[in-house]
């Protein structure tokens, strides 16, 4: 075995020119693998993980007639003395936040423009609201007590051309049916760098929220993080509350999670292709070499050695051109991962508005073992599969007729 | 004793719709020992003889014995452990894998017969000073002259110990100071080790070490006669 490697190395070693480019192949097809990979990862593990934090939480308590496509605030679709079902719900041990929220439809104007937003009633000393206290650009976070002021995301301030200080004007539907209209001071702009969450989504305190919209002391849901994801099903069977339902953040971010399994799916494919594209060269080097080599093959075979043997030691060759091309290609493909793990890819999610998907601007590349390991193993497989019909062809040969081959 | 024999063997090439009679039905027997010359004109089965002998390629029809055994209707693999345990080869050209040493080349019917490393390290040093190159093991083939690929070759047919060594026209390539060394060199390792040669010719200067010569003329056998060999 370790003579049959020799061999093979060293014929691999007769033409280092081409054997480098053969296996380089394969290590540039590896390196774009591990980079889609670890984009698609970035991407979709950043969205679900944005999604939780911004906009489902791990679970929400709403009523059980609560429709969140309508933004319903109908009194009888939401729940009544929230602060109390959230300190109840606090109360569960997985639990680390739970906090009520109102949510209704509005539109902000300004003197030239308008534009429609989700009005969001929050507690503003609640520790869900970090990732918008954390991302605030211009002035001040909401206090509780804070009658005419909202929060603007800094994509939405940007469009109507609002700074921190400024009027403008925000109207809302209300529980009875009617649409009423407000003044506020922006009191501050936050940004989460996630355009498709801040571009329209308006923040009040829940206080103020609840009296505009005339909900009274009523909340759409109580936003609820736990400590751990894998414990949502452990708190939905711990947390019964009568009249109430609990959604998961599955249901409530089922868009991502099939797009994520699609995505899973149909990159297998890409995957191939681009290994198949690559192997082809592998597939051309090994035939030239066998064709270059008939002679060698007939001596070798004349010696007494076997045809899987000389099958051998052609897939030993392709073997090691994996191996090289793996080792260029977790280089090449580690270098490029790092640097968008560092610096992330642009996106433009401006033009990129899926609903109820929430991307940052900044795709960050996220490789993990697993799908190193998958997508090298894939790989060399593919590698040597494609050294196979050339070996085939070289066992095949009869010495007679390899030997009567032109050097 | 036997070492090979054919009996009424033919062999038809067939290249599209033209058939090649290399061989018409040669009869032939090899006693062991023996330092044989298969002479004839270019075209007269010489080659062909020796790739039926070295169960390289299959008759058309007759039968082949080697030690005894047909061999005529083996199949490749077959065919491949009965060169590996009982026949060495010379051909003309100098048939030495280019990557490996002297040594390593020796070394590769060792290494297929399944012989230790110690083993391996004995039977080489022992034949790289049975051809002259003693000293030649690390070289490659690149690095050695004509004759010196050739005395390789030759030691790589000795490795296994086989009883029969067929070679085809060892000389054609070779400068006459460097032909008559590696005649030279098979006569004295066939007298030592008492292996069969028989080599295939049709160089005038190295017929006369012979001490058979077999004379092949349109596939059959012409003349079969014993001579007294160069001393």
């Amino acid at each position: 075995m370790i003579q049959m490697l020799k061999l093979a190395l060293r014929n691999l070693g007769r033409n280092r020119r081409r054997s480098f480019f053969s296996a380089l192949a394969m290590g540039v097809a590896l390196a774009l693998l591990l980079m889609m990979a670890s984009i698609l990862q970035g991407e979709y593990g950043d969205a679900i993980d944005l999604a939780i934090r911004l906009q489902s939480g791990h679970l929400q308590l709403r009523s059980a007639s609560y429709d969140e496509v309508k933004t319903s605030l109908k009194w009888e679709d939401l729940i009544e003395d929230p602060d109390q079902v959230a300190a109840q719900v606090a109360s569960i041990g997985p639990v680390t936040v739970a906090t009520p929220r109102l949510y209704a439809s509005g539109f902000v104007t300004t003197r030239d423009e308008s534009d429609g937003v989700r009005v969001v009633g929050i507690d503003p000393l609640s520790a869900a609201n970090e990732p918008y206290r954390e991302g605030m650009r211009e002035g001040e976070f909401l206090t509780p007590d804070d009658r005419d002021g909202l929060l603007l995301g800094w994509s939405l301030a940007n469009r109507l051309g609002l700074s921190a200080g400024d009027q403008v004007n925000l109207s809302v539907n209300t529980s009875d049916g009617d649409v009423d209209e407000q003044s506020f001071t922006v009191r501050g702009i936050y940004s989460t760098g996630t355009s498709g969450f801040d571009g329209f989504t308006v923040f009040l305190p829940l206080a103020k929220a609840q009296a505009f919209t005339r909900a009274e002391n009523r909340a759409s849901t109580i936003f609820i993080l736990l400590n751990d994801t894998s414990q949502t099903e452990a708190v939905i069977a711990a947390l019964q509350v009568p009249g109430y339902e609990l959604v998961t953040w599955q249901e409530m971010n089922e868009l991502i999670v099939q797009t994520e399994d699609l995505s899973s799916s149909y990159m297998v494919f890409f995957y191939l292709i681009v290994l198949g594209i690559a192997a082809t060269v592998i597939v051309n080097t090994q035939i030239m070499s066998v064709y270059e080599r008939t002679r060698e093959i007939g001596i070798l075979t004349a010696v007494g050695m076997r045809a899987r043997q000389v099958m051998a030691i052609f897939l030993a060759e392709s073997g090691l051109l994996a191996v090289g091309g793996i080792v260029l290609g977790l280089l090449i493909g580690g270098a490029v991962v790092a640097y968008f793990t560092r610096f992330g890819l642009p996106l433009n999610v401006e033009n990129f508005g899926i609903t109820g998907m929430l991307f940052r601007d900044k795709i960050y590349a996220l490789l993990t073992v697993e799908d190193t390991v998958r997508l090298t193993l894939m790989t060399f497989i593919v590698t040597l599969l494609a050294g196979l019909y050339p070996a085939v062809l070289a066992s095949r040969m009869e010495p007679v007729t390899a030997l009567r081959a032109e050097k | 004793m036997e070492v090979a024999k054919v009996e009424d063997v033919t062999r038809v090439y067939a290249i599209g719709k033209v058939e090649t009679h290399a061989l018409r039905g040669v009869n032939l027997t090899i006693e062991s020992g023996e330092f044989t010359a298969l002479v004839g004109p270019s075209g007269s089965g010489k080659t062909t003889l020796l790739q039926l002998l070295g169960c390289l390629d299959r008759p058309t029809s007759g039968r082949v014995f080697i030690s005894g055994k047909d061999v005529s209707q083996l199949n490749r693999d077959q065919r491949a452990d009965m060169r590996r345990g009982t026949i060495g080869f010379i051909f003309q050209f100098f048939a030495l894998i280019p990557t490996l040493t002297a040594y390593e080349n020796i070394e590769m019917p060792l290494l297929l017969n399944g012989h230790s490393a110690g083993e391996r390290l004995a039977r080489i040093t022992e034949l790289l000073e049975a051809v002259g190159l003693g000293d030649r093991g690390a070289s490659r083939p690149d690095q050695l002259s004509g004759g010196q690929q050739q005395r390789v070759a030759i030691a790589r047919a000795l490795a296994s110990k086989p009883s029969l060594i067929l070679a085809d026209e060892p000389t054609a390539n070779l400068d006459t100071p460097n032909g008559q060394q590696v005649m030279e060199t098979m006569t004295r390792l066939n007298k030592d080790t008492g292996v069969t040669f028989v080599f295939a010719t049709h160089d005038p200067r190295v017929i006369h070490y012979a001490r058979r010569v077999v004379t092949l003329r349109d596939g059959l056998v012409a003349e079969d006669k014993v001579v007294a060999a160069k001393a």
